[in-house]
């Protein structure tokens, strides 16, 4: 079984919000009719969007560290926003795992954003229906593309590349490597929901040099001409 | 979460509808033969307004009402279709209790066996929708069915007593001390689930929600300035003593007040009581803490 989702590296995101306006872009420009936006150049400006960055600061000044946190649909394996739908405009498919919204049969009733412990259903106030990220459904299977193209504009429009897609189904594939080998992790595992994006953590790339490594152990400060220390460990000459 | 003002009216009308059918049902089973027919009718009349009023009011809560059909169809899964289901099925239960009775059609009882088992089935599907939803712990609990049904039951039996002093004297002061009963038990379920709710501790916190652990984790931006749906749609957005406000209308007038007055005066104590149980949904919505508000919790 297949299921797509997004890896987003947080230790490479710099929250330039790349990802937020290529997203609406695509999706405003869709045959799903366009993302509205309320007061766009007034007071409040506010509307739809499938995928936002939020910032956060971690720890107290100056031991702090700002994190740039793009959240979406997650895509749940286990998804709390579809059984509830009393409609079936909610649903995942079976084919790719993507969890979407059949906009022709949403009543607009708002109990599947309810359901959502992540908040990241959005009810459209122009349309009058519940919105959501699609994966960019229709343009990852669009033949017309070239290959290499055929991924979320999200993706496509990360500069630093902060995020990957693919199946998370297939242990082999770039997603499911990164996981398993930079520590990806879910949100909110409490929550059960079993999310197919996950998220890879920050991280600080360190190389542990033990003090007699930075010497020569069989003749240190003679050859290589460091002052001599005696507390350095005995060399194998002075043990023999 | 947002108190949404249409399911407040819904689940308070259908609430005190339903509580009115299963009286009416209860005094045919016990003393129905000293009664005329008409006090069926009328009562079922009553039950009737209610229940349409309260359909009529859910449907502002849809963005596409003339879809409403649809949230019958996913019955297998959701509860918010199963009540879709089972209140028009109530509905043509009363009105056949009524038109049986009006019609003398007989088989009054039988009929209102179904109704009052259908009663009861759309006060657990009204429950569960938000019983259902785990990640609010405030309503994924049984209290919350157990509230819908005794608290509809207690307004609907002093509607009951208020329509019997005006239709069936007689029985005014035995319905007004059932009222009296229920509304007691409505002190004892509800009080339960608020002291619940006050003291619950939350699953999820910033960390399990961003993932990262560490004990002080401040948000900077929300990924957007001027609000979102996300803002607006799970935060009751009023102040502390505003809500306090609302909790001493719920005590007042869904408990001390009826209780005061329903020996009395039943129709005012029913009046006070539903405008009470408004305060009581508002609460229930209000005192909802929803995991996504984590993710909105500020903005610099």
């Amino acid at each position: 079984m297949t299921q797509l989702a997004l890896v987003i590296d947080l230790n490479v995101c710099v929250g330039c919000h790349a990802c937020v306006t290529n997203c609406k872009q695509w999706n405003t420009s869709g045959a799903a009719g366009a993302l509205v936006d309320c007061n766009p150049y007034e007071q409040d400006p506010n509307g739809t969007f499938f995928n936002r960055v939020q910032t956060f600061e971690v720890g107290e000044f100056p031991q702090t560290e700002t994190v740039h946190f793009p959240k979406s649909c997650l895509h749940c394996e286990d998804p709390a926003c579809v059984p509830v739908c009393p409609t079936g405009a909610s649903y995942k498919r079976k084919e790719d795992g993507i969890v979407l919204v059949d906009y022709d049969k949403c009543i607009g009733c708002k109990y599947c954003s309810w359901a959502c412990p992540y908040g990241v259903r959005e009810f459209d106030e122009q349309r009058k229906v519940m919105t959501k990220c699609t994966l960019c459904v229709d343009r990852i299977y669009d033949e017309s593309l070239p290959e290499e193209r055929r991924k979320p504009s999200c993706v496509l429009a990360c500069p630093p590349g902060a995020r990957l897609f693919g199946d998370v189904h297939d242990p082999d594939s770039e997603v499911s490597v990164a996981i398993r080998e930079r520590g990806g992790y879910t949100l909110m595992p409490e929550a059960n929901t079993k999310p197919a994006n996950h998220y890879l953590p920050r991280r600080k790339t360190t190389v542990t040099v033990r003090s007699d490594e930075l010497y020569r152990s069989d003749n240190p400060h003679k050859i290589d001409g460091a002052p001599f220390d005696k507390n350095l460990p005995p060399t194998t000459e002075e043990l023999n | 979460m947002r108190p949404a003002f249409s399911v407040l009216f819904l689940t308070t009308l259908i609430g005190a509808g339903q509580g009115l059918f299963i009286t009416l049902f209860f005094v045919e089973l016990l003393a129905g033969s000293s009664l005329s027919a008409g006090f069926f009718v009328g009562g079922s009349f009553l039950a009737l307004v209610l229940l349409g009023l309260g359909g009529i009011s859910s449907v502002f809560h849809l963005g596409h009402p003339e879809r409403a059909w649809r949230a019958m169809t996913m019955w297998r899964t959701s509860w918010l279709a199963r009540e879709g289901i089972a209140l028009p099925a109530f509905i043509a239960a009363v009105f056949a209790y009524g038109v049986a009775h009006w019609l003398n059609l007989g088989y009054t009882l039988v009929i209102g066996v179904v109704g009052v088992v259908l009663a009861i089935v759309l006060f657990v599907c009204t429950g569960m929708i938000y019983g259902a939803i785990k990640v609010l712990k405030e309503w994924a609990h049984p209290l919350t069915i157990v509230n819908f049904i005794v608290l509809g039951c207690a307004s609907g039996t002093t509607l009951a007593a208020a329509y019997a002093s005006f239709a069936a004297p007689e029985l005014t002061i035995t319905l007004a001390q059932a009222a009296f009963a229920l509304t007691v038990l409505g002190v004892v379920t509800r009080v339960s689930s608020l002291w619940r709710n006050a003291t619950l501790r939350p699953t999820s916190t910033l960390q399990t929600a961003i993932g990262i652990r560490h004990p002080r984790i401040v948000q900077k931006s929300q990924g957007s300035m001027g609000g979102s749906y996300n803002t607006r749609e799970f935060f009751h957005g009023k102040s502390a003593s505003f809500v306090r406000g609302i909790l001493v209308m719920l005590v007042l007038g869904v408990f001390v007040l009826p209780l005061a007055l329903v020996m009395v005066l039943p129709l005012l104590a029913f009046i006070v009581q539903y405008l009470g149980l408004l305060a009581e949904r508002w609460y229930f919505f209000a005192e909802a803490q929803h995991p996504q508000n984590l993710y909105y919790q500020g903005k610099s």
